[in-house]
């Protein structure tokens, strides 16, 4: 159907483009055209398909209800009459019955009637709401070709409606971010009704096994996130301090010494450590970077317990260090030559000019840079999965094994779970305040970097 | 970069003239032989038989001249002549560019600057520059003018860094200006006042030379009536060597006038001499308008 239509539509596009033509007597009146030809075609055309393919939308949403209606209307009473949990069943054995999932013969012979009918239906409904976005089609193409005049003004009508899809485009990454806050922000309120938001933000001890039966004597939930924000933080602390001074010192090297031919090996290469998947990431971290440390803590006299805020910190480290080193690579070469060349004819050395003049004048960049990478890592939740454990310790001992907010949140989740638990919400409210804190970053971390963008130009 | 010691030494205090009378050589159409007197009595800067190449494309031609001291050289010629490149050349800013190579010898009061014992810190410190668009650091005022002094450990405590700052930056004509605002950033200030503060910059560090590479052509006639006139003051002090396009400056600021044309050192003279009587076609082509 979507084809015809848009058979239609060219169809549409073409005559359209020649009544334009010919209205101003041929190829050599164009001028006198308000657009060009095809601006009408184009107009005429979209006329064409858009009401049609929304009446065959709108048509496909609800037809459906409605021939269930008319199946349902049509059943012996004693079906009708059904309490809402069985027509619930009813209806799911007749969309299967319908679907051929279920034989024919296994089922009742009302069934295989109200099936039967369905079908029926079904192929009517497809009809009409075909020849309805058809005549449509047709109708206002039609109603659109005979609005065609010299000065139509088509161009700018039809620069409207581009204007008008590109809207609705962004307009759906929009709606989304706004669907996935409300929701949250829905069930984070919902569980701030068992457990209070002081509780939550300023408790110390998190374990969030709930009794999931009144008779069952488990643990009473204790929801106080202070030793997930702490290890979520220690993680990202310990992330920032390998990343920072290895990106930005290798962005340096790239931007102010490498000769071009290193320069073109290394930076991709550099760049490769982005592309990997995070789950890669954590089984090195878990299976090489922690036993490893173990060992070594073990060699020095230190308990290093084998999943640890250090390994999965220095791995999350290494991750991120291609978002340092290109934005700081980036910020560095565009500092000016200029300034460059003020400071050597002064007498500067290589080193003195970049500390004291590329540094200074590239630093509200890299910081930006530097905050959009703590998001990442406090973001992070795969490495943490693998590496640094699920017990929630509240500690400053980068050894010790410890949780991040991703990490609760996903193992709240995961599993059959009833969404009117504590349990379950909390993760939600986890969710929300982490929504906010890596928001904040992120505004913080755009503006710095715009701020300085703007101060060469 | 490679630098190729001239085996030729030049005998400074003689005098030199080159190739006065002879004007023709067989199979080219156009003498290139510098006309003119191009030594000094003392010269602070005497460069002899300079060549630049940029990988295979050559941009100075065997140029040789002197700068004199207390006084102001203008390099003229149409764009892309090689004036900025053989300034650069002066202090070795073409170190920076990879594919640059500069062959010949160029003596500060007599020491090779191409020397491998020469420090080319302490090269940059004697012989500062001037840029042509303004480009202060983005510190403050007070940084700006005190950086130079504090990488060459010229100031011992701050009130000599603040007295050093201060005579820099009256000098340059700046002090006035800015003496309530020196906490405030380099970049805040008028285009003319950078320019200034860029020159207070450079005379900071005390240098014997001073190269400006048209400095004044990003700025307006009121804002370049100050510099030309801070350029006259400087004079007594310090040797200047300007590069410039407008030939009314040349003439208003300058003692000697050398002017380059595709590389080579066509003409050097006083500036009166090459402004109303040029020895050489090119030159009198130039200065009157018909080339470039
Ligand atoms: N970094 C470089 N690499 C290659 N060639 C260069 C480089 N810099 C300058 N050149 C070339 O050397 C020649 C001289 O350039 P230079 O900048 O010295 O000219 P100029 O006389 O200063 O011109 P202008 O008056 O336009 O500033 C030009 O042909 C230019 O294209
Ligand atoms: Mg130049």
């Amino acid at each position: 159907m979507i084809v015809v239509i848009l058979l239609l539509a060219s169809i549409a596009f073409q005559w359209a483009k020649h009544r334009a033509i010919s209205l101003v007597g041929g190829t050599r009146g164009i001028r006198n055209l308000h657009s060009l030809p095809a601006y009408y075609g184009m107009y005429v055309a979209l006329w064409c398909a858009l009401p049609a393919l929304a009446v065959l939308g709108v048509w496909h949403l609800f037809g459906d209800r409605v021939v269930i209606g008319m199946v349902l209307a049509q059943m012996p009473l004693a079906f009708q009459n059904l309490p809402a949990d069985q027509a619930g069943l009813l209806l799911n054995d007749l969309r299967n019955v319908v679907a051929g999932a279920i034989p024919m013969d296994t089922v009742r012979p009302e069934i295989v009637a109200a099936a039967h009918h369905w079908q029926q239906l079904n192929a009517q409904s497809a009809v009409a709401g075909g020849l309805l976005a058809l005549s449509v089609a047709i109708i206002v193409g039609v109603l659109a070709l005979r609005t065609v005049r010299s000065d139509l003004r088509a161009r700018n009508r039809v620069e409207k409606m581009a204007e008008w899809a590109l809207l609705a485009s962004s307009g759906i990454a929009v709606l989304t971010t706004v669907g996935i806050l409300a929701s949250v922000l829905y069930e984070a309120i919902h569980f701030f009704h068992f457990v209070s938001p002081i509780d939550f933000l300023f408790g110390t001890t998190w374990s969030p096994q709930m009794a999931m039966r009144d008779d069952q004597v488990g643990s009473s939930g204790a929801f106080g996130a202070v030793p997930l924000f702490a290890g979520t933080l220690l993680i990202a602390l310990i992330a920032l301090v390998v990343s920072v001074p290895v990106g930005l010192f290798s962005a340096i090297f790239l931007a102010e010494y490498a000769v071009r031919s290193v320069r073109t090996v290394i930076k991709p290469l550099l760049e490769i450590l982005a592309g990997i998947p995070t789950v890669v990431y954590g089984f090195f971290a878990a299976l090489t970077v922690g036993p490893l440390l173990r060992d070594f803590g073990v060699s020095v006299g230190l308990t290093v317990a084998s999943e640890s805020a250090l390994s999965a910190g220095l791995v999350m480290g290494v991750m991120i260090i291609p978002f340092i080193s290109s934005i700081a690579d980036d910020m560095i070469t565009a500092v000016p030559q200029s300034l460059r060349d003020g400071a050597y004819a002064l007498g500067a050395t290589r080193s003195e000019t970049i500390r004291n003049v590329v540094l200074p004048a590239a630093l509200p960049g890299i910081v930006g840079g530097v905050l959009l990478a703590a998001s990442r890592a406090i973001g992070e939740t795969m490495i943490v999965v693998m590496a640094a454990g699920l017990s929630a310790n509240l500690t400053a001992n980068p050894f010790q094994a410890v949780t991040t907010v991703t990490v609760q949140i996903a193992t709240l989740l995961v599993g059959d779970s009833e969404f009117d638990s504590p349990k379950t919400l909390a993760a939600f409210a986890l969710g929300l305040v982490l929504f906010f804190a890596t928001l904040v970053l992120n505004v913080i971390a755009l503006k710095v970097v715009r701020k300085y963008r703007e101060q060469y130009d | 970069m490679t630098i190729e010691k001239h085996q030729h030494v030049v005998n400074i205090s003689r005098g030199l003239v080159f190739n006065e009378g002879d004007q023709s050589l067989p199979g080219e159409a156009i003498e290139t032989k510098t006309v003119g007197q191009v030594t000094v009595d003392s010269p602070v800067i005497s460069a002899r038989h300079v060549n630049v190449h940029y990988g295979e494309k050559q941009a100075i031609k065997d140029v040789s001249i002197d700068v004199a001291k207390n006084a102001v050289i203008a390099f003229i010629g149409p764009s892309g002549c090689g004036k900025s490149t053989f300034l650069r050349c002066l202090n070795r800013m073409n170190d920076t560019i990879a594919n640059a190579k500069v062959s010949g010898s160029i003596r500060l009061d007599g020491s090779d600057i191409y020397d491998r014992s020469q420090d080319i810190v302490q090269l940059r410190a004697r012989v500062g520059m001037v840029f042509q668009k303004p480009n202060p650091f983005p510190k403050s005022i007070y940084e700006n003018v005190a950086y130079g002094p504090k990488i060459h450990g010229l100031a011992g405590n701050r009130a000599d860094l603040d007295e050093i700052v201060q005579l820099s930056l009256r000098k340059a004509g700046l002090w006035e200006e800015v003496k309530d605002r020196l906490d405030n950033p380099g970049t805040g200030l008028s285009g003319g006042q950078q320019q200034r503060l860029c020159i207070a910059r450079a005379i900071a560090v005390d240098p014997e030379v001073i190269l400006m590479d048209e400095p004044c052509s990003a700025l307006d006639p009121i804002a370049t009536a100050k510099v030309e006139d801070l350029i006259d003051e400087l004079r007594e002090n310090y040797a200047i060597v300007i590069v410039t396009h407008n030939m009314q400056q040349a003439a208003r600021v300058s003692q000697r006038t050398a002017y380059f044309h595709l590389g080579d050192l066509i003409e050097v003279g006083p500036t009166e001499q090459i402004f109303t009587n040029p020895r050489h076609r090119l030159t009198e082509d130039y200065i009157t308008g018909r080339f470039g």
